[in-house]
């Protein structure tokens, strides 16, 4: 492996602080890892402009490379293209939906990730309680089927 | 510095102004909404503002300088956003909040729109970010208001009086965009049955640096901390 592939798999390998469930690889957050001069950028992109969680990433990120002997660590924030639900990757969603937050669905209404794969696959009714969530890129939601709540992904 | 420069930096500043007294003000109801929900979106509405604020004035200045050491006169917001959220300073009123959000939800996805789509790079990376988020806003200022306005005989009525007291503020907050933001909020108050007021009094100001009372007090909250402790960090 590269010293270049490698820096990029332990950026995008970093959990989320708040959704500790899936990676900001997984998440989109990662744009870039390049090294150079034995200097480390690592582009990163924020979900929500106020994300609280931008600087315990940056953290996260330095921390992560430095622990892997890469110590002049530079991450970077871009906004373009502004990150969408669409950078999630496959087995993002897919961690996701095990730990019980449902993707925004595509008519815009999600699927309660209980009753998901029960009921021959077709999709329970569910209500929405909020539009805000326990994060920014959140929505709540409760499954009148099995009657838990759960969160959404907001699509953006 | 180029012209076209300089009018994105006055731009930036003024949009920057808008979201970060905003924030400020949306941050009151932390903690004293009607339902936990509702106390979760306007906390995260807030801090949307804030997220905005931030990449607006970093881009045009020092964000710090620019939020704790500026005065009064310095702030380029409208006269709206630094209103206090009920009749009265000290009031926070939850149908005249939500109509507030309408008026400036509406204008800032112009706003942002608009900025997108400039020539100014950076500017445009920050409008197309913002105009995402303002749409949440917008539509939640907009559930509320077909419910309040279409509620029981006191929302309806405790909301009319809300808009009759904001309306006139809309003027300098839409400048140059008026139409196109009469277009997005008069459909709303049709729907939730409410009567657009009258275009009379036309208070503004806030762009030169001509303020109410109320940013003030506001200023008061936000910058004592860091005018008594410069440069202090957590
Ligand atoms: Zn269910």
């Amino acid at each position: 492996m590269t010293a270049q592939t490698e820096i990029a798999r332990i950026a995008g390998a970093v959990p989320d602080p708040e959704l500790r469930v899936v990676t900001i690889g997984e998440l989109g957050i990662v744009r870039g890892a390049e090294l150079a001069d034995g200097r480390v950028t690592v582009t990163i992109t924020p979900t929500y402009s106020g994300c609280p969680a931008m600087d315990a990433i940056r953290d996260d990120i330095r921390a992560a490379l430095a622990g892997a002997g890469f110590a002049d660590v530079e991450v970077k924030t871009v906004l373009s293209p502004a990150w969408s639900t669409d950078m999630i990757t496959e087995s993002g969603w897919a961690a996701l939906e095990r730990t019980g937050i449902a993707a925004p669905g595509a008519s815009g209404t999600p699927a309660c990730p209980r009753c998901a794969h029960a009921h021959g696959g077709q999709p329970t009714p569910v209500l929405q309680i909020s539009r805000y969530a326990s994060t920014p890129c959140q929505s709540l939601w409760s499954c009148r089927s099995c009657l838990e709540p759960f969160n959404a992904i907001k699509k953006l | 510095m180029s012209e076209l420069a300089e009018r994105t930096e006055v731009e930036l500043l003024a949009l920057g102004d808008d979201a970060l007294i905003a924030a400020q003000r949306l941050a009151e109801w932390v903690s004293r909404a009607p339902t936990l929900e509702e106390d979760v979106a306007l906390a995260n509405i807030a801090l949307d503002q804030l997220g905005a604020a931030r990449m607006l004035l970093a881009t045009a200045g020092d964000e710090d300088e620019l939020a704790y050491r500026r005065d009064d006169q310095g702030f380029r917001n409208c006269l709206l956003a630094e209103l206090p959220l009920g009749p009265a300073r000290g009031d926070l009123d939850f149908g005249w909040t939500m109509t507030w959000l309408l008026m400036l939800s509406a204008a800032q996805l112009l706003r942002y729109t608009d900025l997108a789509a400039g020539a100014d790079e950076q500017a445009a990376g920050i409008g197309a970010k913002a105009v995402k988020e303002s749409t949440y806003h917008l539509d939640h200022a907009t559930q509320w208001m077909l419910r309040l306005g279409g509620g029981t005989e006191q929302s309806h009525r405790r909301v009319q009086e809300a808009l009759d007291g904001l309306w006139p503020y809309g003027h300098e907050l839409t400048e140059g965009i008026r139409d196109r933001w009469l277009a997005l909020v008069e459909p709303v108050l049709a729907e939730s049955g409410l009567t657009r007021p009258a275009d009379r009094w036309r208070p503004d100001g806030g762009r030169a640096g001509r303020h109410t009372e109320h940013l003030s007090f506001l200023l008061a909250e936000m910058q004592s901390l860091h005018r008594a402790h410069p440069g202090a960090q957590w």
